[in-house]
């Protein structure tokens, strides 16, 4: 960007939101130049707004002078959402973190966007409600970044992803006009759901700044149980055995073979040793229905080539039993320093099916494929592990994720199950979406985004705006 | 004998982090900035930056390093462990040899870097009085580092009159089949609490021990590691490490969680333990010794006193969280509740508290609604720089509250008949 350019800017962000809430300095556009895809791009300039007002007036602001804007959380996703590939402005949100009101009349939140999601989760559960979605980065991603990327997680098998809570929205569109959508209503149909379609635009559409959520009554008690298979295929019929047994446990976590080698290489676990694949089945409910959901879960899976069941009698049981599976991330990288973490989701009855091919795939290319994740909704996390630094590894890699995606779509599923688009999913959006679909979605972000200022290049592989000059730096 | 890494030493680790966020969610200063560059991710990123020559040591730069406790919290938290602590003490370290120290350095290095000057000061004296601060050259560091104005409204402990060193013998004979075990008490120790230093001593004494607490002992480093000193920290440590060369001892004994973050963890980053000895801190020593059962098999005081208990971050991070609450429960005077966010760094952080006073006493805050809510009447901890801290943050919100080191009532329970 022209020196003249960014003081200009720089004068007029300042005024708005103060001098100590704006810069151009390296420093400050270092440390916003990335999230967790390991890219880097560095913005011209960070704004840290503290209001909607405030929000509203930047972002006129950059559409008057065509610059790229980028509304970023925690900084934390996985397909590139918040990185600023054109340079221009990167709006931090973590200022906005007041949760506003929990009703618990209504049950509902109303919060800012910068609200930490296990935050939020801590405060309601106090007074005996339940917000459900879990995305692992529950800790330090925020509500606004889970509501740009519909986030997920593993209790999502029972209760649904991030859309399936928003009731309404404020949001600062990209000619920072305040709009409100839905209400705080379970029922409205008050003209089109722009909820729904806020929700997941990856901060394309606009910005949001005020959330109201639904909330649950908290369950009253959870069952952990740990399922050693002899054979991913048993883990993998196990999950549709469960599902068709008209049983939706709370969560439905698998990992593979290769999971498994990774957490004994990095930690001591106590499996058999025969064991190829693990099941996670979490049930939550009232106290007294729990142990027969379980024997029931058990009683269905029992036939298929189960060496060992371990079911949690206390809390710390049940938290040594989600500790190898969180271990199992962690311990990826002693097999190959470069991961391909993508999150694909097939029907659930296909999961044995999509299992098999990734098998196959990764013996075709020769590249360890490491499988865990919401096997219950369908959700696998495929982690293609290499060493990029081999000569020809690159290639392999595109066309293993190729023929990855294009079995997925084939299946019936998804590229994308709660990672989001972004830039890394980019070119694969058009094996999902057909043209006239694809090009339904572009009418929509020309229509409220008419300079292409909100998070250019993000989903469509577009053009950015003319003004955009940042230059990646890796 | 003690090397120190370079930010260059820390190149592959740097290379680890996946920028996955996860330390957001554990750094004390993030949750009161929320700003990128508090936080590890954000600090890494940088230190890769300056190793690639894309920035310099420019003041947008060191005011992002200087907001670090050193509290390690992010790197027990952090998927692949990376040493973020140590990189920003390189990183600081690099700031220092390229630009000189900073005013308050400069006051680290002239308080702790001079024993006579911090003899003299500390005999008898009431370091932190007016009257001192006349003694001190306008221009002397320590005006900054122990300003009146750093200090208003703090609480502090009236000083003792006799320091460590003064009540107790270099070498105490115990029995003689059992070895002799060295004692490293620390400034803070030594003559802030000196009552807590002779517990140290004494206490493995009366279990047969002969104990050493060598006279040529200085301060641990710290201070110097926060303020980026790096010739203080080597003066230091040979200092510390020839103080214990002249007589075998197996263990080394600390009571202070930073001093034994520094000498187990600083010193050893490179090279490792220079020390003949192992460090152990006080806690996982009594522990091994047997005193839990011993304290849980004295008569139940009548009416016991709710106590609670804080984790120093350099206790937590080595792993040290059990063996303090063991004790503590075992003890027939008091009544143990657990506090919500037991965990959460005070504030103190080394020359934290100088630099950003303000921000200090945010962090220390986030501690009072777990004290409140536990409604203790004591909190213990196994540093005196946490106690220091915990008092002032518990005094300031009007709790009626005090704030001990867990050896005080281990010594009460063993030394004091029933109530």
């Amino acid at each position: 960007m022209e020196t003249i350019l960014k003081d200009r800017l720089l004068a007029k962000l300042a005024d708005i939101v103060g001098p100590d809430n704006v810069s151009s300095e390296t420093v400050d556009r270092i440390t916003h130049s990335f999230d967790a895809t390991q890219r880097q791009c560095l913005p011209d300039l960070v704004v840290h707004p503290a209001n909607t007002d405030e929000i509203s007036r930047i972002v006129r602001l950059a559409n008057a002078e065509n610059i790229p804007l980028l509304p970023r959380g925690a900084g934390s996703g996985f397909t590139g959402g918040s990185l600023p590939i054109h340079g221009g402005i990167v709006l931090v949100l973590t200022r906005m973190n007041r949760i506003l009101e929990i009703d618990t009349d209504n049950l509902i939140a109303v919060v800012e966007p910068g609200v930490i999601t296990g935050r939020l989760q801590k405060e309601v559960e106090r007074l005996g409600l339940f917000y459900p979605p879990d995305p692992a980065s529950k800790d330090f991603s925020t509500l606004g970044g889970n509501i740009a990327e519909c986030a997920g997680g593993p209790r999502c098998v029972k209760y649904g992803v991030t859309r399936d809570y928003v009731l309404g929205l404020e949001v600062v569109t990209p000619t920072g006009a305040i709009i409100h959508t839905g209400g705080r209503t379970m029922k409205n149909v008050v003209g089109y759901d722009l909820t729904r379609l806020f929700v997941g635009s990856e901060g394309t559409l606009g910005i949001v700044t005020r959330i109201t959520l639904r909330l649950l009554p908290k369950p009253e008690a959870r069952k952990t149980m740990l399922v050693a298979f002899k054979s991913i295929d048993g883990a993998a019929q196990a999950v549709s055995a469960i599902i068709r047994g008209k049983i939706i446990p709370t969560t439905l976590e698998f990992m593979d073979g290769s999971a498994i080698d990774c957490v004994r290489k990095s930690t001591t676990l106590d499996l058999p040793l025969a064991c190829r694949a693990v099941l996670i089945i979490e049930v939550d409910g009232d106290r007294e229905q729990l142990d027969a959901q379980a024997g029931k879960i058990i009683a269905i899976i029992q036939p298929l080539g189960v060496l060992e069941t371990r079911v949690a009698e206390t809390s710390e049981e049940s938290e040594a039993i989600w500790k190898v599976r969180r271990s199992v991330s962690p311990s990826l990288r002693t097999l190959n320093p470069n991961k391909f973490n993508e999150d694909i989701v097939v029907p659930r009855s296909k999961v044995p099916e999509m299992i098999r091919a990734l098998e196959a795939i990764a013996n075709r290319y020769g590249v360890p494929i490491v499988n865990f994740g919401h096997a219950g909704d369908g959700n696998i996390h495929v982690n293609v592990m290499v060493d990029l630094a081999e000569a020809g590894m690159e290639e392999k890699v595109q066309l293993a994720l190729n023929e990855i995606f294009r079995t997925t779509v084939d299946l019936g599923g998804s590229v994308s199950g709660e990672h989001g688009i972004g830039t890394s999913k980019a070119p694969y959006i058009g094996m999902e979406l057909d043209q006239a679909t694809l090009a339904t979605m572009r009418l929509i972000k020309q229509a409220l985004d008419p300079n292409n200022i909100m998070n250019p290049g993000k989903i469509f592989l577009e053009d950015a705006p003319v003004a955009a000059t940042g230059a990646p730096l890796s | 004998m003690v090397e120190q890494k370079t930010l260059e030493d820390y190149r592959d680790d740097i290379a680890q982090c996946v920028r996955c966020g996860a330390c957001q969610a554990h750094c004390p200063v993030y949750l009161e900035t929320g700003r990128e560059g508090s936080v590890a991710r954000g600090k890494i990123v940088l230190a890769a930056s300056v190793l690639a020559g894309e920035v310099g040591l420019e003041e947008r730069l060191r005011d992002e390093m200087s907001l670090c406790l050193l509290c390690g919290s992010c790197v027990v938290k952090c998927p692949n462990r990376v040493p973020t602590d140590g990189i920003v003490g390189a990183l600081r370290r690099r700031i220092t040899d390229d630009q000189g120290l900073s005013p308050i350095g400069k006051g680290v290095a002239a308080l702790t870097g001079s024993k006579v000057l911090l003899k003299t000061l500390l005999k008898g004296a009431d370091l932190f009085s007016p009257l001192l601060f006349k003694k001190i050259p306008e221009t002397s560091g320590l005006r900054l580092r122990f300003s009146p104005d750093i200090l208003k409204n703090r609480s502090l402990p009236p000083l003792p009159e006799r320091n460590l060193f003064a009540r107790v013998p270099e070498l105490l004979e115990g029995e003689a089949d059992k070895p002799v075990l060295g004692v490293f008490a620390g400034c803070a120790l030594t003559y802030l609490y000196p009552q807590v230093g002779e517990i140290l001593v004494r206490l493995p004494h009366s279990l047969g021990y002969s104990v050493f607490l060598p006279r040529d002992q200085g301060c641990c480093g710290m201070p110097a590691l926060s303020s980026g000193n790096g010739p203080l920290i080597d003066k230091l440590a040979k200092t510390n490490v020839e103080a214990f060369a002249n007589r075998k001892v197996e263990t080394i004994l600390t009571a202070c969680a930073s001093c034994h973050g520094m000498l187990a963890g600083h010193y050893a980053a490179k090279t490792g333990n220079p020390f003949e000895g192992e460090l152990v801190d006080i806690h996982v020593f009594l522990a091994q010794q047997g005193l839990i059962d011993k304290l849980a098999a004295l008569p139940r005081w009548r009416q016991p006193l709710r106590v609670t208990y804080h984790d120093p971050c350099h206790l937590r991070t080595a792993g040290i969280t059990q063996q303090p609450r063991q004790l503590l429960r075992a003890l027939p005077q008091i009544e143990f509740v657990e506090m919500e966010d037991a965990g959460l760094c005070c504030g103190l952080g080394g020359t934290f508290t100088a630099a950003h006073p303000e921000l200090s006493r945010s962090i220390g805050d986030r501690k009072v609604a777990g004290i409140q809510a536990s409604r203790v009447e004591m909190i213990a901890s196994g540093c005196p720089g946490c106690i220091l801290q915990l008092q002032d943050i518990v005094d300031r919100a009007g709790l009626p509250v005090k704030a001990v080191h867990t050896l005080e009532l281990i010594q009460q329970a063993l030394t004091e008949p029933p109530q």
